[in-house]
């Protein structure tokens, strides 16, 4: 049983609704990041998605955008942001995702890429452009390396589709619950009830639902369909107005905690 | 002689990749999730509507009374006789409505897009020509149309952003990452990603995800179809060396597909080789780019040694992009094809030479086909020829010509 697979039973166990957060590594810088982690971690987060800097973030919208233009301006790179998880990794006790483009990863080399995140205590990996269709051998990769391979789904996964995802991914499905890039929104897409009763009625995996997340309201209704909710963007804007202050660290606590007040099954 | 055995419509079916739209190692579908189904429904009208003979029909029809094909091949008589040697013959892509050949498939697509009954399309574009052929087609066919434009790119082809808002079209300033044409692209995939229930993305070159590399070259056969016939009406064979630019490389392979069974003809890709082949100053992939996944497909790409893309410069706004199609990659790793740069400045002089000596102004992409094609033409003997593929016309550059013109004089000037 991977450490995805024991959250996400625990949190079954307990009834609660799960909360995954994302950050951008090296926003605003790597040494941060860790800190920010740890941060997140302490408050509450259940799975901590570290996403790798990338030049054309295609899906991501303007918030993400900017926060690997800033990682990037300081030189934050895939093999640094899992040197800098290894150095954190100790002190956490949620599971690590990285979450990246296709392209830094082949470009390290996938079988480099998988030695060094299982080194570094990562727990799993979503490539957001390798769809099942291209995963095949990445996956084989991440496989033999310990590495749980999350699949995302969108309003446009075909019921066959999903069910592939299904057998073929690890820990958890992340589904889109909107059509669109990654950004907050002031109101969960209608879509995602009937998106994830969808998915449900394909597979008992664990569920995320992200994209537009950003209150606890959204988290608790999310409850109601799925394991746990994403919150990206949301997070990412409080380190962009924070960054500078040595608050940041009390603010993203105090935001998590807000995001996990209802966590209990209604 | 006569005009029948030049027939102006696509070879449609004849050189398909496998079924996961891979040319040998390249290509693929490396795209969101969210667009996974989007591109199955495109390949899947796609392949009912180039089977069907009245989208061929309907696609021909426009192609010669609106398009006014087939676009002429004509030798560039004082242009070999000043270089000397092997002798060069133009197909006039510039001459197709809108100026460059870039309308074969805006055309080709935005009938696609009325058959699966889209109404509004969204594109990019880097020198203008895809964006001023996408409106076009979309004014025609009473399409809304949204083009995505870096913001370096909207200043230096200034003249195409106007004639796009002309026809009808919003254009969309990129001002994320290099401005050019790679963001463009981004903006245009979250724009689809966005709205892709009722928006069709109008890709304009042999790029992204499967089908686009496939469909673009077959639109865009259509030139290697007619130059093949009339470079044999013409010269009674068919060429010794047939050269194009390539950016994404559209045009390229829109010509290239005539010749491909004729194992003698030789195929020359030409990239921007910018100020040195150096990171950032130039777009030749094949000189400093390595195997990638760029934009939804698999291909040689201009990257640094983490993965994230590379600047890109070149002269030419249609040539600045960081990645080749990928049915290029596989053409020269078959030997099938080879490719080669020039420079900035080389392409400038060829862009006045053809000026001066045959009264015509090519786009600076063109340009470096000449280029290639006048250093070609001094290695080999009168006997043979040389057909250039004279993708698009040069108005749009008059600006920044001028201005590199008024520069490098006034730094002959001080010398």
């Amino acid at each position: 049983m991977s450490k995805l697979d024991e959250t996400f039973s625990r949190i079954r166990s307990v009834e609660r609704t799960g909360l995954v957060t994302y950050v951008t590594a090296g926003d605003p810088d790597l040494g941060r990041t860790g800190s920010i982690l740890r941060t997140l971690d302490g408050a509450g987060a259940d799975v901590l998605e570290v996403g790798v800097p990338f030049s054309d973030p295609l899906a991501d919208g303007p918030v993400i955008q900017r926060a690997s233009e800033r990682a990037r301006a300081g030189g934050t790179t895939l093999g640094a942001t899992l040197k800098m998880v290894g150095d954190t990794r100790g002190a956490l006790r949620a599971p690590v995702v990285i979450f990246s483009y296709a392209n830094p990863i082949l470009a390290m080399g996938s079988q480099t890429f998988a030695a060094r995140a299982r080194d570094a205590g990562v727990d799993g990996v979503l490539a957001l452009d390798l769809p099942i269709e291209e995963a095949g051998d990445f996956r084989a990769t991440m496989l033999d390396a310990g590495l749980d391979t999350i699949f995302l789904l969108s309003p446009t996964t075909s019921d066959a589709r999903i069910k592939r995802a299904a057998e073929l991914g690890r820990g958890f499905l992340y589904g889109i619950s909107r059509l669109g890039v990654t950004g907050a929104r002031t109101q969960l897409a209608d879509g995602a009830e009937p998106m994830a009763a969808r998915i449900r009625a394909q597979t008992q995996m664990p569920l995320a639902l992200g994209f537009g997340v950003s209150t606890a309201e959204h988290v608790t209704a999310i409850g109601r369909w799925a394991d746990a909710a994403v919150v990206g963007s949301a997070i990412v804007s409080v380190i962009e107005k924070s960054a500078g202050d040595a608050t940041l660290e009390s603010a993203l606590a105090a935001y998590v905690q807000e995001l996990t007040s209802g966590h209990e099954a209604p | 002689m006569t005009e029948s055995s030049v027939i102006s419509a696509p070879v449609f079916g004849q050189r398909d990749p496998d079924e996961r739209g891979y040319f040998g190692a390249y290509g693929g579908r490396y795209v969101p999730e969210t667009l996974v189904a989007p591109v199955e429904a495109l390949e899947a009208a796609y392949r009912e509507a180039r089977s069907d003979p009245a989208f061929g029909r309907d696609l021909q029809h426009l192609l010669t009374s609106y398009v006014g094909r087939p676009t002429p091949l004509a030798a560039a008589g004082r242009l070999s006789a000043a270089v000397g040697g092997a002798q060069i013959l133009l197909k006039r892509e510039d001459l197709a409505h809108t100026g460059a050949h870039k309308i074969n498939n805006a055309l080709g697509q935005a009938l696609l897009a009325v058959r699966m009954g889209k109404r509004r399309i969204v594109a990019e574009t880097g020198a203008g020509q895809h964006g001023v052929a996408t409106a076009t087609a979309c004014a025609l066919l009473g399409l809304d149309c949204d083009v995505y434009m870096g913001a370096d790119d909207m200043a230096r082809q200034a003249l195409n952003v106007v004639r796009m808002q002309l026809l009808g079209a919003s254009v969309r300033r990129v001002e994320g990452g290099s401005r050019t044409l790679k963001d463009a692209i981004n903006e245009a995939m979250r724009d689809w990603v966005t709205n892709v229930t009722d928006t069709y993305y109008l890709l304009g070159s042999v790029l992204g995800p499967h089908p686009y590399p496939l469909m673009v070259r077959e639109f865009q056969s259509v030139i290697g179809r007619e130059a093949r016939a009339q470079c044999i009406e013409a010269t009674g064979g068919v060429p010794d060396v047939v050269v194009a630019c390539v950016g994404g490389g559209s045009n390229a392979l829109g010509i290239f597909d005539g010749f491909l069974d004729d194992a003698a003809v030789r195929l020359v890709g030409v990239e921007a080789g910018g100020e040195a082949i150096a990171p950032g100053r130039h777009a030749a992939r094949f000189a400093g780019g390595t195997m990638g996944v760029l934009q939804g497909t698999r291909s040689y790409v201009l990257q640094d040694a983490h993965g994230n893309i590379e600047r890109t410069h070149s002269v030419s706004a249609g040539l600045d992009y960081a990645a080749v199609g990928p049915e290029h990659a596989w053409m020269r790793d078959l030997g099938r094809a080879e490719y080669t740069w020039v420079s900035d400045g080389q392409a400038l002089h060829a862009f006045q030479e053809l000026c001066r000596r045959e009264g015509i102004m090519p786009a600076l992409e063109s340009a470096h086909a000449v280029a290639h094609a006048m250093t070609l033409a001094g290695t080999l003997g009168a006997s043979a020829r040389i057909l250039v593929n004279l993708s698009g016309r040069g108005d749009k550059d008059v600006d920044s010509v001028a201005a590199r013109l008024d520069h490098s004089s006034t730094a002959d000037g001080g010398a």
